[in-house]
C-alpha cells in the first residue's frame, strides 16, 4: 500500500488540502483495474467509514499477496475533509457541491478544480465505485445504482451481490456528477447506497466493503473468500412506487425497509404537531417491499414518504 | 391583485405559499399579451426584491399604461428568502437545477414542476438573478447560445449594459429559463449586482429596461427605445482567476476600462506581509464581474472582462 498526495491547494487560513489516494497492487506501472471514491461531501461520514475499513481490509489483502497479476486499485477515502473538519455539507468558501462540478475545470474555481483533480487520478479505471448518499434523510435497502447513460452494464452491477440494482435515467444536475462522467470516460461506474450518511452504521458498512471486495474478487483482481451474497433485482427507478405524504407534520413510521407489505396497509402516520392527533394515515396502495423510508420526524407535505418495490414474483 | 399560484404545509403550523402579483388592465380584450417576471429562486439575491417593488410601484402610479397583463412572482423560494440561503434549506439544493420538475417527485420537485405549469401560456418570461456573495456582476442580459436569435430583440430591448450568449449555470438545462424556453415560453435572465445588496442605480436601470421590453410587447403605452448594447460572445470574454490563496485587493472597479498588461489588483497573505501574486489584464477591454469577497483561494474568480464591440 502506498499514501499518496493525489492533488494539493493552499487552503489560506488553514493547512495545506491534499488530496489522498491509497494506492494497492502492482507497484509502477500496472494495469488499472478499479477506483473507489468516499466522502464526497462534508457529512458523508458512513461513506469515509466505509472507505477506512475497505482501506484497512486491502492492505491485509496485499499483505497476504491477494492482489492478482499487474492489477491496481486507488482508493479516494475523502474528497472533501474541509469541510467534514468544519461542520459544513459543501465545499466551505463557494459553498457548492463538488459532486455537481464534474468533470472539473483545471482553470476553475476552487471546487472546480477539486473535481478536476478527481477525475484526473480517476480516469482510466477499468471499474469505478463510488459510495454516495441521497440529499433527502431516510434509509434504503443497500442497492448498487446506476445511471442509464447507454454505457451502463446492470450485469457487472450484479456481481455486487447487493440485493438490489437500481438504474434511473440522468436529471439535468447528474449530469455534473462523478458517476455520470466517469461512465463517460468508459469506466464502468457504480455508485453504492448504504442506510446511513451522517452516522456510522457498523453493519451496513460491511455489507458495503463485503460487496466491493466480492466483485473485485469475482473481476479477478483479487482473491478473497467470501460468500456469493445475493442475486440481485434489477428495478428501474420510475417503477418503484413513490408514497408522498398528503399532510404535513410529524411523521410516526409502522414499517421499515426490507418489510413485506400489503395493499392498504397502514405505513405511517402523520401527528398533527400541536395536538398530537392523527391528521393522516398513509397507506400502501400495492403489495411490495419497503425499498426507501423517511427518517426525518418532521415531515413536509407532498414530500415522499416511503419507495415500494411492486411484489415482483406472483 | 395578489394570488397564491402554489402552497404546501410545513411540519410545524405554517403553510408554504409562493404567490404572484397580477396587473391588469380593468376592462380586457382577450388579446392581451403576458409577461411574468420572477425572482427569488435563490433567497440571498435582494436586489431583484427591489426591482419587483420598484416595477409594481410604477406599474401602479401610471396604471393607465398598461395595456397588458403583468404577472409578478417576487418569491419562488420564499423559505430560502427568510433564512437569508441561496439555495432551498431543507434539503441544501440549488433550486435553479431542478426545473422544470416533476409532479411524481419530491416536495421540491413538485414546486417546481407547479412554478413551470404556472408561468406555461406567458409571452416573455423574465427571472431576475444577482451573483453570489463573490463577486459582482455588471447588469447584463444572459441567453443561451442557440436560443440567441429568437430571444435577441428582446434581450436588446432591456437596453443593458450588454447581451452574454452563454450557456452559463443559469441558463442551462435544469434551470427555470431553459425549462420555460422549452416549453415554448421566451424567456431571458437578467443577472446584475451581487447577493444581499440592492444596488439602486443598477436596479432602476432593470426596472426601465423591463417597461421597455414591456412596451415593445404592447403590454406598455408607449414607443420602444432600443439603444446600443454590447454582444459577448464566447470568445470576447476572459474569465480572470487567481493562482494563489490570500487576500485580494483591488485596482479597478466595476466598468473600469483595462488595457492589456493592466494591473486589476494584487493577492496579499496577511501572516506574510507580501504580494504574493499579481493579476493583469489578459486583453483590453470593460470589466463587467469583479471580485467583492476579499478572501480568496487557488482557482477563485478574480474578474471577468468583455473585448467589447457593438453589434
Amino acid at each position: 500500500m502506498t499514501k499518496e498526495v493525489l492533488y494539493s491547494m493552499d487552503s489560506g487560513f488553514r493547512e495545506e488540502y491534499e488530496l489522498i489516494g491509497y494506492r494497492f497492487g502492482k507497484k509502477g506501472p500496472g494495469e488499472k483495474a478499479a477506483c473507489v471514491v468516499g466522502a464526497m461531501r462534508g457529512n458523508e461520514v458512513q461513506q469515509l467509514y466505509i472507505c477506512s475499513k475497505l482501506v484497512q481490509a486491502l492492505e491485509k489483502i496485499e499483505k497476504q499477496k491477494g492482489i492478482l497479476g499487474e492489477n491496481q486499485i486507488l482508493v479516494i477515502p475523502s474528497v472533501n475533509y474541509l469541510s467534514m473538519n468544519a461542520g459544513r455539507r459543501f465545499w466551505i468558501g463557494e459553498q457548492t457541491d463538488i459532486n455537481r462540478e464534474f468533470p472539473g475545470n483545471p482553470k476553475g474555481e476552487p471546487p472546480s478544480r477539486v473535481a478536476d483533480a478527481v477525475m484526473q487520478a480517476v480516469t482510466g479505471y477499468r471499474y469505478g465505485i463510488q459510495f454516495a448518499s441521497f440529499y433527502e434523510t431516510g434509509e434504503f435497502i443497500p442497492h448498487v445504482r446506476m445511471m442509464e447513460t447507454g454505457l451502463q452494464s446492470t450485469s457487472l452491477a450484479n456481481l455486487f451481490g447487493l440485493p438490489y440494482v437500481v438504474t434511473s435515467k440522468p436529471r439535468p444536475f447528474d449530469r455534473r456528477t462523478l458517476n455520470y462522467n466517469w461512465q463517460m470516460k468508459k469506466t464502468d461506474a457504480f455508485s453504492i447506497y448504504t442506510g446511513a450518511t451522517e452516522e456510522v452504521d457498523e453493519e451496513q458498512a460491511m455489507l458495503a466493503v463485503t460487496s466491493v471486495l466480492r466483485f473485485l474478487t469475482r473481476m479477478g483482481i483479487i482473491r478473497y473468500q467470501c460468500h456469493n451474497g445475493y442475486i440481485a433485482s434489477v428495478l428501474e427507478e420510475k417503477n418503484l412506487i413513490s408514497i408522498k405524504c398528503d399532510m404535513a407534520g410529524f411523521f410516526r413510521e409502522k414499517v421499515s425497509i426490507n418489510q413485506e407489505v400489503h395493499r392498504g396497509q397502514t405505513l405511517a402516520v402523520i401527528l398533527d404537531p400541536y395536538e398530537g392527533k392523527v391528521i393522516s394515515k398513509i397507506k400502501s396502495p400495492t403489495d411490495g417491499i419497503v425499498f426507501f423510508s423517511q427518517k426525518n420526524p418532521l415531515i413536509y407535505q407532498n414530500s415522499i414518504a416511503f419507495r415500494i418495490i411492486k411484489r415482483l414474483h406472483g | 391583485m395578489i394570488e397564491t399560484v402554489t402552497s404546501m404545509e410545513l411540519p410545524v403550523g405554517e403553510v408554504l405559499r409562493i404567490k404572484k402579483n397580477r396587473l391588469q388592465p380593468d376592462i380586457l380584450t382577450g388579446q392581451e399579451k403576458r409577461a411574468c417576471i420572477v425572482a427569488g429562486i435563490h433567497g440571498d439575491e435582494m436586489g431583484s426584491q427591489y426591482i419587483c417593488y420598484e416595477l409594481i410601484r410604477r406599474i401602479k402610479e401610471n396604471y393607465e399604461r398598461l395595456k397588458g397583463i403583468v404577472d409578478v412572482y417576487p418569491a419562488l423560494n420564499p423559505l430560502g428568502l427568510d433564512t437569508y440561503n441561496r439555495g432551498f434549506p431543507v434539503f441544501d439544493f440549488d433550486m435553479n437545477t431542478i426545473f422544470p420538475g416533476s409532479e411524481d417527485g419530491g416536495m421540491v420537485d413538485e414546486m417546481a414542476a407547479r412554478i413551470v405549469e404556472e408561468l406555461k401560456g406567458a409571452d416573455l418570461c423574465l427571472d431576475l438573478h444577482a451573483n453570489n456573495m463573490h463577486v459582482k456582476e455588471a447588469p447584463h442580459v444572459r441567453v443561451m447560445d442557440d436560443q440567441n436569435e429568437r430571444l435577441m430583440g428582446y434581450a436588446k430591448a432591456m437596453n443593458l449594459h450588454a447581451v452574454w450568449v452563454h450557456p452559463s449555470n443559469v441558463v442551462k438545462e435544469g434551470s427555470l429559463v431553459y425549462a420555460m424556453n422549452q416549453e415554448g415560453v421566451d424567456s431571458l435572465v437578467i443577472e446584475s449586482g451581487i447577493q444581499m445588496e440592492t444596488d439602486r442605480e443598477l436596479c432602476d436601470k432593470i426596472v426601465n429596461g423591463i417597461l421597455n421590453v414591456m412596451k415593445k410587447m404592447g403590454v406598455w403605452e408607449g414607443e420602444p427605445i432600443v439603444n446600443k448594447t454590447f454582444i459577448w460572445e464566447d470568445d470576447t470574454v476572459e474569465y480572470i482567476n487567481c493562482d494563489s490563496t490570500g487576500l485580494f485587493i483591488s485596482s479597478v472597479s466595476l466598468f473600469s476600462k483595462v488595457k492589456k498588461g493592466d494591473r486589476i489588483g494584487v493577492i496579499v497573505k496577511p501572516i506574510l506581509g507580501a504580494v504574493i501574486e499579481e493579476i493583469t489584464a489578459p486583453m483590453d477591454g470593460v470589466i463587467f464581474t469583479l471580485r467583492r469577497y476579499p478572501s480568496v483561494r487557488e482557482g477563485a474568480l478574480i474578474a471577468r472582462i468583455a473585448g467589447e464591440s457593438y453589434d
